[in-house]
């Protein structure tokens, strides 16, 4: 195999053993999964530290298979006779449940042979003081941005590295790191006349360090983001056009991608069965999954089965093209694998994105509003109001009235209901302002009509 | 020093307990602990009729936490050796930053719960794999048998075998032994291109035989199955203010998310909640007593100790309407000067403490649960909920029906589809004119996530009236 890193503390050594004892007890394939990393994180509140908390971790998962029949298992304790004796316990596991007839790992031929450094790595270490600092300037920004900023829920620092090991009984082993750096500020505002509090955020998340914003420019947006919900009012029940800024999008974006999910597929839990290669959406909505952008959050060289990455077009021009697979959900679909299985140490693949997002398009935020007479800009979603069997919506919801083309006053205590199948349909506009803030990014929305229920 | 059973599972001692503990008893630091934990999951799940996926999952590590002031410092191992305690300790005390004290700790006394909420022993917590996939096999069939048009049947069930043991600065070792099960089935309904779902479960910190008694088992397939073909019929819900009656037991998520979260400690101390300031005042009509009771038997929500040791107990939130209280942990409490609730938990060894809820329910009133309906002319009965969510903050909350029905006229009638209601925290139950004398508890599937760790818990609640809140549907 090529471009394998060596290892350098024996966890390939380690994976081999274990797969060799599997063997033995009767297993006839099996994969392991070994994580290990460190994490730091601070938060900082009204200008002084309030929990810090460092940590360095490891874990690994087993799966087997006993002809049909499986088991996964897990443990944070890698002494010998340990594992050995979690080995000897999964396949007594998984000879205790019923065989399925499409189990199994992904065909031998399928496995990733090599695969580029997709920049996922940071070598760079902050001292704890130089975290710290990070975080109160963060939360320092935000807090002077205005006599109003009264309070803070805290600024934060996080970082982490680690690495991800994954063997199976095909003799695949691929192994690559990656870390994170993120800054998150939950200011605090308050209304002198009412004494009423809001409360909003602001973050960033990159796995490179270089490449983060300054952490006065997050405290500085946070506060603006918490100024203006003050004076927040509900307004009356009504149908009307509703815009979803980047967040919100990215929201809606997430609930389509579970729907095109395997698993919620096979199960006949999704409101888009049967769909593939018919019109789901509006034409003006093109997505793709890459698992292979450099330096993404959602980036990875294989996916949790052992598969190389790639770049997918999952809905062409409103049209659905591909649904997220693994091996063992393509296989109950009649369907190869997508290369995304993704993987929790301990648990059995299940299908997740890689960078899932929409194509941008050519309106500002300002040209979509200015577009609508009486409507809604979203600016944050509450509650878990959504079917996924029947795609039935209906979350609570703040932001802002829109009236005359412009933002009128912020809002709050409303909800918004449709159905997802017509929502992703009566989208109008797709705005020009993708920015990849998480795995799943779109650029901000603009639908139709949605029922807004307040007063 | 006694010898220690509690820590001996840990393979540690006494000794070198105490020995970590005064290495983070520098003169800044207020209060330390050390959370040892051994925790045992298993699960196994079904569909498309076929038990499919066994797991077993093993960890155990410690919790090492300092707190000076304001200040938390924390830092955990899944090692559990002298020098990784050391680490620990090291890392811990960073935030007291601070020579080594004056004070000498008191040497821990051994203690254990002074009651056993839920006696379930290891062997009776141990379920063979077998009987596991036989209980599964038989909620399939019994959801199907149950009508035709169920389709297809999702269940799960999922054990936790828990072992802790707390030492403090303040001179307490003491452990518990904490079971915890739960059985979950979704069924999806089909006919004619509608599809709808459904679900129930239950469970608590109970043995195996829990699900067998009476077949309870069985009852939650048909349950799950009468939702999801009840959901067939259901008619788009409608959108604005109007009167809600929330039906008894799981609908008490709205004490959770309305009033529960706004009273925690951390929050009240910090002046981010809505409910800041609001002691001694109105929060609710004089028809509401709510308390948060962490005592009661075999429950999800119930702890014999909560994570730094303290006996939980049923502290009284509001009474008659009036704000009472709130529930603290060791830290809050202290820097709040109010009392020690036994609320502080935290979701594993990795975790920080945090003030949290257990079992939050409504007591009993007077009203009789159909002269309730009967005085509602247009509105909303709701039975069922998924989950919900609260902004501390701004007050505002949302939980989301997965049953409910039109009341037209004093009368219940047809089914409605899931919706979001909304409403304001400080302000919610102030609306509630009517509480039925029929209190009932969740059937134990609750978990609570506050600053992404999750917890078990419970929630009650008698059938209410509520004058108006804002109900998210689709239709005017």
């Amino acid at each position: 195999m090529k471009n394998v890193p060596q290892q350098t503390d024996g966890y390939a050594q380690l994976a081999a053993d274990v797969l060799a004892r599997a063997k033995q007890c009767g297993a006839t394939e099996a994969d392991i999964v070994v994580a290990d990393g460190e994490t730091f994180s601070v938060q900082v509140r009204v200008g002084v530290v309030d929990r810090l908390s460092k940590a360095r971790e490891k874990r690994l998962g087993l799966r087997v298979f006993v002809g049909k029949r499986s088991a996964t298992t897990s443990t944070s304790d890698f002494s010998i006779d340990s594992l050995h004796r979690l080995v000897d316990e999964t396949c007594t596991l998984a000879k205790a449940v019923v065989p399925d007839e499409v189990s199994g790992l992904p065909e031998a031929s399928q496995m990733a042979t090599d695969w580029p450094d997709l920049d996922l790595y940071d070598s760079t270490r902050l001292g704890t003081d130089q975290q710290i600092d990070l975080a109160k300037r963060a939360e320092s920004a935000a807090l002077s941005a205005d006599p109003r900023m009264t309070n803070s829920e805290g600024g934060d620092f996080d970082s982490s590295s680690g690495r991800v090991v994954l063997a199976n009984s095909h003799g695949f082993v691929g192994e690559y790191r990656s870390s994170s750096f993120s800054i998150s500020v939950s200011p605090i505002a308050t209304d002198a006349a009412t004494g009423g509090m809001q409360r909003d955020a602001w973050y960033e998340v990159q796995r490179k360090f270089n490449r983060m914003a300054s952490p006065e420019s997050i405290g500085q947006e946070a506060a603006r983001r918490t100024l203006r919900r003050l004076g927040a009012r509900k307004v009356s029940t009504k149908r009307v056009p509703v815009i979803f800024d980047q967040d919100t999008a990215g929201s809606l974006l997430g609930n389509l991608c579970s729907a095109i999910s395997g698993y919620s597929l096979y199960k006949r839990a999704s409101f888009l069965l049967d769909q593939l290669g018919n019109r789901i959406a509006s034409e003006h909505l093109t997505i793709y999954d890459d698992g292979r952008m450099d330096g993404g959050l959602g980036s990875r060289p294989f996916d949790g089965e052992g598969l190389a990455t790639r770049k997918n077009t999952i809905v062409e021009r409103g049209v659905l093209k591909s649904y997220l697979l693994d091996s063992y959900s393509g296989r109950k679909l009649g369907l190869p694998s997508t290369g995304n299985a993704s993987r929790s140490v301990g648990e059995s693949p299940s299908v997740g994105p890689t960078n899932f997002y929409l194509v941008p398009g050519t309106k500002t935020v300002q040209e979509m509003i200015g577009s609508v007479k009486e409507g809604l800009y979203v600016t944050e979603l509450i509650g878990f109001g959504i079917n996924m069997v029947t795609g039935d919506y209906s979350r609570g919801a703040c932001g802002f009235w829109i009236e005359n083309g412009e933002l009128a006053y912020p809002v709050e205590e409303i909800t918004i209901a449709g159905n997802l199948k017509q929502m992703f349909t009566d989208i109008e506009t797709v705005g020009n302002d993708l920015v990849f803030r998480s795995r799943v990014a779109s650029p901000t929305l603009k639908l139709g009509e949605l029922m807004v229920a307040g007063n | 020093m006694a010898d220690s059973g509690q820590l001996a599972k840990f393979g540690m001692t006494d000794l070198e307990v105490f020995q970590a503990l005064d290495r983070l008893n520098v003169r800044d630091v207020d209060y330390a602990d050390l959370y040892f934990e051994s925790r045992v999951s298993e699960s196994v799940s079904m569909e498309e009729g076929i038990v499919k996926r066994a797991a077993k999952s093993v960890s155990q590590g410690v919790g090492v936490r300092a707190t000076a002031g304001e200040k938390t410092g924390f830092a955990y191992s899944d090692e559990l050796t002298r020098k990784d305690l050391e680490i620990a300790a090291d890392t811990a005390r960073y935030i007291a930053n601070s020579p080594k004290g004056d004070r000498s700790l008191p040497v821990p006394t051994q203690r254990r719960p002074t009651r056993d909420l839920y006696p379930v022993e290891r062997a009776k917590a141990e379920v063979a794999t077998a009987d596991r996939v036989a209980l599964l096999n038989a909620i399939d069939a019994e959801a199907r048998r149950y009508d035709p048009r169920i389709t297809n049947v999702l269940a799960s069930f999922n054990t936790e075998y828990k072992v802790v043991a707390v030492a403090t600065s303040d001179g307490t070792l003491i452990g518990d032994v904490q079971p915890l099960s739960r059985l979950q089935v979704t069924c999806i309904a089909e006919e004619n291109g509608n599809r709808q779902v459904g679900s129930f479960g239950g469970g608590g910190r109970v043995g195996f035989e829990f699900y067998q008694e009476e077949n309870r088992f069985l009852s939650y397939a048909r349950e799950a199955a009468r939702e999801a073909i009840l959901n067939l019929s259901a008619v788009d819900a409608p959108a604005g203010v109007m009167p809600v009656v929330l039906g008894g037991g799981w609908p008490g998520i709205l004490l959770h998310e309305a009033i529960g979260h706004g009273l925690e400690s951390d929050f009240n101390r910090k002046k981010t909640s809505a409910f800041s300031n609001l002691i001694g005042k109105r929060v609710a009509s004089d028809v509401c007593t709510i308390v948060d009771d962490g005592t009661l038997p075999f429950r999800r929500g119930s702890l014999n100790m909560d994570d730094e040791g303290t006996p939980t107990g049923r502290t009284v939130l509001i009474e008659k309407g009036i704000l009472r209280g709130y529930i603290t942990d060791k830290l809050n409490a202290r820097l709040m000067g109010i009392p020690l609730t036994g609320n502080g938990r935290r979701e594993s060894y990795q975790s920080i403490v945090l003030p949290r809820m257990t079992n939050t329910f409504m007591l009993a009133g007077e009203s009789d649960p159909g002269d309730i309906l009967k005085s509602v002319k247009r509105g909303l009965y709701a039975v069922s909920f998924g989950g919900g969510q609260v902004d501390i903050t701004s007050g505002k909350f949302v939980f989301s029906a997965s049953e409910a029905y039109l009341i037209e006229d004093g009368k219940i009638t047809k089914p409605v589809k899931g919706a979001t209601l909304i409403g304001n925290g400080p302000e919610i139950l102030t609306k509630v004119s009517m509480v039925g004398h029929d209190l009932k508890l969740d059937n134990g599937i609750g978990t609570c996530g506050k600053d992404g760790q999750s917890v078990p818990v419970g929630v009650g609640l008698p059938t209410i009236k509520i004058d108006e809140i804002t109900v998210g549907g689709t239709q005017r």
